[in-house]
């Protein structure tokens, strides 16, 4: 005992920087692809895309919508929606008001309308900080209903995807929500308005095999990652490890899911272009 | 029985003494009648009141017996004609969905099915019930054919859930469920699916959006299994018996939730004790199902079918 205290160690240990430790949290960050230090407002300025190796990073709902709409136009749906604890889960609770707290959201999907250079869409765009962006009763609803105004209003709808799947402490229910979004997607189609379905990073499990698959369009965001059964899992069932860039939005484009990869600075305008193209009035 | 659950081991220890007892009676020319028509009431009784006061687990147990009847058996039992149909068109036929046609009470059907093998070398040639992207393909061309003929289709659902490996993701495992969910909520032509076993997350939904959701008493539906929604939640797989608790997974848990329609009763001791039993009850359930429905114009069917899937789920 007393001897390892002497004894050398093989390694060094290095005292953190006291300095670095001052820098204001937030003023620059890692990209974690290319480990590039950005300042955070030229990284804003820039759709959170790195410059340096184009990596996207993750948004948040209201940012990706600020990032689209003409400024000033999003109306919100259904911003008041609020998931309950339906099968009296332990801990659920608990996980929302954190996943609340964090986001400033009640739920995962932010949905409403809004104009994209001037054409009325209804939009809804998931979260990933909120519990994962899992679906459950509330965020198949808001979809649900977000789907039931653009049919209403004989506008489309553009949804930008990102979950773990189906929310597990909803049970039952959350994998009804994908009976029920897609449903109401059969009844878009059938009214004839376009669906674009923009897939990012990480689109998984039961939003995959609902909604985020059943665009007349589908997008999807650089590198994001978008699968059925997410990696660690497969990885798991077959005992061997993935290739590299396995259920990428490259892959998923090869293998004939995707229609385009669409990098993050250019959206709104190719969701502009394809808006006009499909427009009625023109 | 080769295989018994350990809850059953009691019951089936006492019937195999009676059995013991009768063929000892009859050998020996002895009237032991008296004992035997004891020990008969006390193994009913154990089964009455073990069968009453299952846990979810256990439920899960009973629900992937191996033993426990699958659509095949179900469709020997109550489908005359069947002529089983192959094939997506598009990449090839996936022997864990069986399809086909057939006559149900003299009525033409479509009928579809999860299916599981009953040993090793059935389950390997079926992968457990586990479809690729092509069964769900599948599955829907023969939902199309049924539409275009005016069949009504029956599905049985008993299914771990989806696979996940390679191929079924490079071919498109999210997209063939979710084309499936959206079709069927649209399909002209009445739909009844019956859980027969366990019906694991969107494997099983991909056969279930239908007019008429009924499952077995000791079938099971949820959305993942215990054990991968106990690695997921807890990173801790053995908790599998707690998570089935939490997901409210059982029959009689879905009805109360508002997702099924019927609970359909199974012999006592489980579907796989009694085949004949089993079959007839889930008959006379689909029977009175599919005459209910076809009361209804196509219109009537299609918007019902919209307005139940659009009630589920709960809001705070």
């Amino acid at each position: 005992m007393v001897l390892e205290f002497f004894r050398k160690q093989k390694y060094v240990t290095v005292k953190a920087d006291k300095e670095r430790r001052d820098i204001p949290e937030g003023l620059w960050v890692k990209c974690s692809r290319c480990s590039e230090i950005i300042y955070t407002k030229e990284l804003d300025k820039n759709y959170k895309i790195c410059q340096k190796c184009n990596f996207h990073f993750r948004l948040g709902a209201r940012e990706r919508i600020e990032m689209l709409a003409d400024a000033g136009s999003f109306v919100e749906y259904d911003s008041k929606l609020k998931s309950g604890n339906p099968l009296e889960f332990n801990g659920y609770d608990e996980k929302l008001a954190k996943a609340q707290e964090i986001t400033g959201m009640n739920e995962a999907v932010l949905t409403g309308e809004a104009l994209i250079n001037g054409r009325h869409v209804v939009l809804a765009a998931m979260d990933s900080r909120f519990i994962m962006a899992s679906m459950g009763s509330v965020v198949g609803e808001k979809i649900t209903r977000a789907i039931e105004n653009a049919v209403e209003k004989q506008y489309p709808i553009i949804i930008f995807a990102t979950s773990g799947g189906a929310r597990m402490q909803e049970g039952i229910l959350s994998l009804m929500q994908m009976a029920k979004t897609s449903s109401a997607l059969a009844k878009l189609d059938q009214a004839g308005l376009l669906f674009i379905s923009v897939l990012t990073d990480p689109t998984t499990g039961g939003v995959t095999a609902s909604f985020a698959s059943l665009g007349d369009i589908v997008i999807a965001e650089p590198s994001a990652l978008i699968g059925f059964t997410g990696p660690r899992v497969i990885e798991q069932t077959i005992k061997q490890k993935l290739p590299e860039g396995f259920q990428r939005a490259e892959f998923m484009r090869q293998h004939g899911f995707v229609d385009m990869i669409v990098t993050r600075d250019k959206m709104k305008q190719t969701l502009a272009n394809i808006l006009s193209l499909h427009a009625k009035e023109d | 029985m080769p295989s018994s659950l350990e809850f059953e081991r009691p019951i089936i220890e006492l019937e195999n003494k009676i059995d013991e007892l009768k063929s000892f009676a009859e050998e020996k020319d002895i009237d032991l009648s008296n004992e035997i028509n004891k020990l008969e009431n006390r193994a009913e009784e154990l089964k009455k009141s073990t069968y009453s006061n299952l846990i979810p687990w256990q439920k899960v147990l009973i629900a992937r017996h191996p033993e426990r009847p699958n659509a095949l058996d179900y469709i020997k039992l109550l489908i005359n004609d069947f002529m089983e149909l192959h094939g997506d068109r598009l990449y090839g036929d996936d022997p864990a969905v069986v399809g086909g046609i057939g006559r149900f009470e003299g009525r033409p059907v479509t009928v579809i099915g999860n299916i599981k093998g009953k040993d090793t070398k059935q389950n390997v040639a079926r992968n457990f019930g586990m479809a690729h992207p092509e069964g769900y393909r599948k599955a829907l061309r023969l939902m199309k054919q049924a539409e275009k003929f005016n069949r009504p289709v029956i599905c049985f659902v008993d299914t771990p859930g989806a696979y996940c490996g390679m191929g079924a993701e490079e071919r498109g495992q999210g997209e063939a469920i979710a084309r499936d969910l959206m079709e069927m909520s649209a399909l002209k032509t009445p739909l009844v699916t019956v859980v027969i076993g366990e019906g694991g997350s969107g494997g099983a939904l991909a056969f279930s959006v239908a007019d008429r959701i009924l499952m077995q008493e000791h079938s099971v539906f949820s959305v993942s299994s215990p054990e991968a929604c106990a690695s997921i939640l807890w990173k801790d797989g053995t908790m599998a018996r707690e998570a089935a608790e939490a997901l409210r997974l059982t029959a009689q848990d879905l009805l109360e939730l508002g997702v099924l329609d019927n609970v359909i009763k199974e012999p006592l001791g489980g579907a796989h004790r009694e085949y004949n039993v089993a079959a007839k009850l889930v008959g006379q359930e689909i029977s009175t199902q599919l005459n209910e429905l076809q009361q209804y114009s196509i219109e009537t069917i299609l918007d019902n079918r919209y307005k139940k899937f659009r009630a589920i789920g709960k809001i705070g």
